[in-house]
């Protein structure tokens, strides 16, 4: 009995995982080569030309994704990792109260907030009206349905998501360690390029991890805030799927870009382990 | 403004440090405690204004530009039926996979943080891959096996697939949870003569409970935010994401900037009690 008890206990989400995670990616390699309508029905082909020929249709939205998401993840690094810096070693007795602030935009629906950011940036609203009124901008400027307004949104969006696991792995640096450094005669600036940044690197690849891949398959942003040239391969899907029920072409493309992440996920699994995301996703 | 430094004693002796290290570091520190608020005010700033477009008195369809105060939306609430069904929609799905994330979800954090057993890895690489996985593929994968089987997606299915995408995050809170855990406790119950049973509901469950408890906050909030799993699962059903998502071309009217803030001020309550008495426990 006791042999058997941790395999009872994963059993019903393990089920769970198995049927609705691991089996529907089965179904959605199958369905992508299969040919028809919705209205007639799709038959099993094993057409597999045609993740030639969405791939080359849709090439451009593919790495014009890649690319926004690489950009906005540089960013939120950058922006992350000073904030997370401080939280950790200057927060006191006030880190979890910041944590907690970092994380109660989420109670607000995401898609909520995409949407209050297009209306502050709209050409008459909040930002701009008097911006333009001052004529500290000329009257044609506008950030909405640019490249800027897109990647804005996603760093927007998926920023804690880079501030967490930088934290957990910076709050995780003995401050010992640091002493023991400057002890040693290395200055400020040393002390934190040759110690404390290296002992966070695991929480920058776990931030750029959960990160670069939320923001790459991201339709939201570039629906909302971005304009025709701003489509990314997310929106290419999402209509495919649920607006022209091409459900073979919406699938091949979800299936090359899942195959693509997953070989990232699991090279970043090996290489670094699972804990740093595994942790920052328990806070 | 005390130059004089607090809690630093004067470090005389050692001379590693110049003098003027000390106030430069000050400032930096300074500097970079604007730089944490005004990155926290940009998170807000869409919040605020969230909730002061509530009070907007907008004529037109568009609630974009400020027209003066009023209260008079708050009145007219239920004014839309299909927004106030997505809404309950919202609640009730939030609800049930809360309820059932939090079951499973339990039981597999006990099940990793308690025993070492063979394919502790490959659940421990699920668990990785259900966190890192986009929405979208998750999503649309779905949607290919509901397709194929010949289900029609809806209420069940959403539910479905947010027990899926909070799952890991109950197990792995929990987790962390039961590895803290001192043995000899439920070592010393066993030795009283309590059984197994009483054991896990009169020692181990309490003090998992926390643990537990911020796994099913987290749980209920991700379903309640999520958009682009629940429009690929969701058939003609409405959630209150969707039915914004519908609206954003026509024009958001304030109900939902009321709505917004209602479930915004409960987050805040809920995560603010939950974290004063969290640091009462310890």
């Amino acid at each position: 009995m006791k042999r058997f008890a941790p395999y009872l206990l994963i059993l019903p989400g393990g089920l769970w995982l198995a049927i609705f995670l691991v089996v529907p990616m089965v179904f959605m390699a199958s369905v992508s080569t299969q040919e028809g309508d919705v209205v007639n029905g799709f038959v099993q082909t094993f057409n597999l030309s045609i993740y030639g020929d969405v791939l080359s249709q849709y090439g451009t939205q593919f790495l014009r994704s890649a690319g926004y998401g690489l950009v906005a993840t540089v960013v939120s690094i950058v922006l992350a990792y000073p904030m997370a810096y401080w939280i950790a070693f200057r927060g006191g007795s006030r880190k979890s109260t910041y944590l907690l602030l970092v994380l109660l935009p989420f109670f607000v629906s995401f898609v909520l907030r995409t949407v209050s950011w297009k209306f502050l940036l709209a050409d008459n609203g909040l930002l701009l009206s008097p911006l333009k009124s001052l004529g500290l901008v000329p009257d044609d400027f506008h950030v909405l349905q640019t490249t800027v307004a897109v990647i804005g949104g996603l760093v927007y969006n998926y920023l804690p998501f880079m501030i967490l696991p930088i934290y957990v792995a910076l709050e995780r640096v003995d401050p010992r360690v640091v002493e023991a450094a400057q002890d040693l005669y290395a200055a400020r600036r040393q002390a934190f390029t040759k110690v404390v940044l290296p002992l966070s690197l695991p929480g920058v690849f776990a931030g750029v991890l959960m990160t670069f891949v939320p923001m790459t398959a991201d339709y939201v942003n570039a629906e909302i805030l971005g304009g025709p040239a701003n489509t990314m391969i997310g929106n290419i899907i999402q209509s495919r799927f649920l607006v022209n029920n091409d459900y073979p072409s919406a699938a091949a493309l979800s299936f090359a870009l899942m195959a693509a992440m997953l070989i990232g996920i699991f090279a970043y699994a090996r290489a670094l382990g699972t804990e740093n995301v595994l942790e920052a996703a328990a806070r | 403004m005390s130059t004089a430094t607090t809690s630093a004693p004067v470090t005389a002796p050692s001379a590693g440090a110049p003098a003027p290290a000390r106030p430069r570091r000050r400032l930096l520190d300074r500097l970079l405690k604007v730089y944490v608020w005004l990155i926290l005010a940009w998170l807000f700033l869409p919040i605020a204004v969230m909730i002061i477009f509530g009070f907007n008195d907008t004529k037109s369809k568009s609630n974009v530009t400020w027209q003066g105060f009023t209260f008079k939306w708050w009145g007219m609430l239920d004014q839309d039926p299909k927004l106030i069904e997505a809404v309950v929609n919202s609640l009730e799905i939030a609800v049930l996979a809360t309820v059932i994330t939090t079951v499973i979800g339990t039981l597999m954090g006990l099940a990793m943080g308690r025993y070492r057993f063979r394919g502790l890895g490959t659940v421990n690489l699920v668990l990785f891959a259900a966190i890192a996985s986009p929405e979208l593929v998750m999503g649309s994968s779905l949607l290919s096996l509901f397709v194929s089987a010949g289900v029609q997606p809806g209420f069940v299915t959403v539910v479905i697939a947010h027990v899926l995408f909070s799952l890991s995050f109950v197990a792995i809170t929990v987790r962390a949870r039961v590895v803290g855990l001192d043995p000899s406790i439920e070592e010393a119950a066993r030795d009283l003569g309590a059984s197994t049973w009483v054991t896990f509901w009169r020692v181990t469950f309490p003090m998992i409970l926390p643990g537990v408890i911020s796994g099913a906050l987290l749980a209920f909030a991700l379903s309640i935010d999520d958009f682009v799993i629940t429009q690929f699962t969701s058939g003609a059903l409405q959630t209150f994401p969707l039915w914004i998502w519908g609206a954003t071309r026509i024009g958001v009217p304030p109900q939902v900037n009321i709505l917004g803030t209602l479930i915004f001020a409960v987050g805040v309550v809920i995560a603010v009690v939950n974290m004063v008495t969290a640091r009462r426990r310890t």
